[in-house]
């Protein structure tokens, strides 16, 4: 292998990776917050790339109006979920919590197949992002350079909000303890509330960032991201921001390189990340950047 | 309180019990009513990858319904089922035809794994299934109850294999398939066959790189395709993958061209693929640009009248099939399944809106395939290819 293929290589594996990076926090910071994992997340992020589609052809907005607008509705529908399916169960076993996730992730597909029917629509790209940059014989799509930096700058923001701010603050105390927070006069609900809409968010511009790179959506297309980008956040230590980055670029780059060394295993890369899953929980259940329990959220 | 509640709680019980049996006598007498209609089952992908596949042919089969809305002076009525573009759904979507809906003949489906899934149901139930598109030699090998209206793989891989040796010149050929699908494996391997026995060079496929359906990132595959340097990539699958990978590839500066097979006749294939499908070629079954028999001038005219648009061809498979059943149906004179079959197997120069149809001994349509290409964002006829006789 050459070093310009390999370079090739790794560019898409950079590029895979952050997608998988920017989902994994939203997955990753409600875990954090309600030790719940949230199998919807793939679903809301499938959501968001629908309100961003009929925004752009139907009302014809511009996309990054249409963009904003999708992420503000696809975090109202985050609170909404919240409200409806797992408010009510706050007191019952994390598994009930659990199989409402699953539910909600169901009834999500299920209905934008009704409403929106199961045929994909090609979502509209903005020439801004498709463009494609040569360096050499390595050709890279603009997107590729995008991805990265609005993971990083999300990964900041996040981090500053988690450490340095009053609502963060609440956060953490509710991730440790709720009754405690709550007889500390923080208003647990709003504090839930507020982490799904944040969450939601994070996979709206994950969705949205997706459906840039892979322009097509389906109501189905959230149901492999979710579980990859839920396998990203296990290695990086479910509930640690930091570690759902980089988990997410490892399985990205991982996956990209295990199909470019042994192209005949290029079915299996689904299995790849599934087998990763497992090893990672026999071995190292906390996952890379677990053992800091201090730092969670 | 409490008695109250128990009590009303019986009462419910016993009243949902009456509701429950008056609902069957309902359905009986429903069904005794039913019996001067003849039920056809449609098993197609309506959700799911194949979506758009399936929605093609559902057009074509709705079409020719409203054309022959009867046979032996009875109503026929369609039963539409989702196989949802999955096996195991397939599996239980033909179960539900065979089993509950007791249907005469089934129509469909669009794909060939989900052809297969319902191969084994089909033939223990004994009830007769026309395929439309799913063309992989295994749907009716071996199973006397699944028929095609459409030309099978070994064909059209020779096909493009010819098409890509001496209308191209191409001498190195990569291939992409959808390593899930049945129909993408077997005609990726039909064309590695052909090709290498045109090229006389055993080495002739420099690269082979597997994707799973549902896959959405190909650039790992297309970078080793892109270091091998193929004169010509053969990437069979479904078309919103292939949409999806050839607009990858032309990012990743491939510029070697695209060929295919019948399912990317989609009009999703270049609403997704855009300017990057521009001159992707593919065989298939049937051009409204070439109208064939009396039935596709017809069939033509009553489709752009119903949809105002330009039919695929798998619309005109479906078309097919409906009216080779209900042909069956009367020359058997009897919604009798086992009958209906003995007389699709009889089929013989049949007119059909996608040429002349004659299954051959394992149920297969012998015909020509026609070679389109995606020519300022619409489907251009090329050529027809005869099969070898």
């Amino acid at each position: 292998m050459t070093l310009e293929l390999f370079l090739q290589h790794f560019a898409n594996g950079i590029s895979l990776g952050s997608l998988y990076a920017l989902i994994a926090i939203g997955y990753t910071m409600v875990y954090g917050i309600l030790r719940l994992i949230n199998f919807a997340h793939g679903d809301i992020f499938m959501m968001a790339t629908y309100f961003a589609f009929f925004g752009v052809l139907t009302f014809n907005m511009p996309w990054y109006i249409s963009f904003i607008v999708a992420i503000i509705l696809t975090g109202l529908l985050g609170i909404g979920v919240e409200k409806a399916a797992y408010r009510p169960l706050r007191n019952s076993p994390k598994i009930s919590i659990l199989i409402s996730a699953i539910g909600v992730s169901y009834l999500l597909e299920n209905l934008s197949i009704v409403l929106f029917d199961g045929r994909p629509k090609p979502f509209p790209t903005p020439n801004i992002f498709a463009d494609v940059i040569n360096i050499g014989n390595i050709s890279i799509q603009r997107l590729t350079f995008i991805i990265p930096v609005v993971t990083i700058i999300l990964l900041f923001l996040l981090l500053f909000l988690v450490n340095n701010t009053k609502s963060g603050m609440a956060m953490r105390a509710v991730s440790k303890d709720q009754e405690t927070a709550q007889l500390m006069g923080v208003d647990v609900n709003s504090t839930i509330s507020f982490t799904f809409g944040i969450g939601s968010m994070l996979a709206a511009i994950g969705g949205l960032m997706w459906a840039l790179k892979f322009p097509q959506i389906q109501p189905l297309m959230g149901v492999m991201p979710g579980l990859k980008c839920f396998i990203a956040a296990v290695i990086g230590g479910i509930g640690n921001i930091k570690g759902a980055v980089i988990g997410g670029f490892l399985l990205g780059i991982g996956e990209i390189l295990l199909v470019a060394f042994l192209p005949s295993l290029s079915g299996y890369r689904d299995a790849f990340a599934f087998i990763l899953l497992i090893l990672i929980l026999l071995f190292k259940p906390t996952g890379i950047m677990g053992e800091k329990i201090a730092e969670k959220v | 309180m409490k008695k109250i509640a128990t009590l009303l709680a019986i009462i419910l019980t016993i009243s949902t019990l009456f509701a429950g049996c008056s609902k069957k006598e309902q359905q009986t007498s429903s069904s005794n009513s039913n019996s001067d209609v003849i039920k056809i089952g449609v098993f197609e992908p309506m959700t799911g990858a194949n979506a758009a596949g399936g929605a093609l042919e559902i057009e074509g089969i709705k079409l020719a319904n409203e054309l022959y809305p009867e046979v032996l002076g009875k109503k026929v009525e369609l039963v539409l089922v989702d196989n949802k573009s999955d096996k195991v759904e397939a599996a239980n979507a033909a179960a539900r035809l065979t089993q509950k809906e007791k249907v005469t003949v089934i129509l469909g489906s669009w794909g060939s794994s989900l052809s297969m899934a319902a191969g084994d149901i089909v033939r223990k139930a004994q009830i007769p299934a026309i395929g439309t598109s799913c063309t992989n030699p295994l749907v009716t090998k071996g199973n006397d109850y699944y028929f095609r209206v459409c030309f099978i793989d070994p064909f059209q891989g020779t096909v493009m294999a010819n098409y890509a040796y001496s209308k191209l010149g191409a001498k190195k050929a990569a291939i992409v398939q959808e390593v899930s699908n049945d129909y993408a494996v077997g005609l990726a391997k039909f064309f590695t066959d052909s090709f290498k026995e045109l090229t006389g060079d055993p080495n002739c496929i420099v690269a082979v790189s597997n994707y799973n359906t549902g896959d959405q990132d190909f650039s790992a595959q297309l970078t080793n395709i892109k270091s091998a340097n193929p004169d010509v990539i053969f990437a069979p699958g479904n078309f919103t993958e292939s949409a999806l990978l050839i607009k990858q590839a032309r990012q990743l500066g491939i510029k070697a061209p695209f060929i295919g097979g019948d399912t990317w006749e989609t009009p999703e294939f270049v609403t997704i693929g855009k300017e990057a499908v521009e001159g992707a070629t593919f065989s298939t079954f049937f051009t409204s640009e070439k109208p064939i028999t009396k039935e596709s001038e017809k069939f033509l005219e009553a489709f752009r009248k119903k949809y105002n648009h330009e039919p695929a061809a798998v619309a005109a498979l479906g078309y097919d099939a409906y009216i080779l059943a209900l042909d069956a149906i009367k020359r058997a004179g009897t919604t009798d399944s086992v009958k209906v079959r003995d007389e699709i197997a009889k089929t013989k120069d049949f007119e059909g809106a996608a040429g002349k149809i004659s299954l051959d001994e394992n149920g297969d349509a012998v015909k020509n395939a026609v070679i389109k290409t995606v020519k300022e964002g619409k489907f251009t006829y090329l050529d027809t290819i005869e099969p070898k006789k």
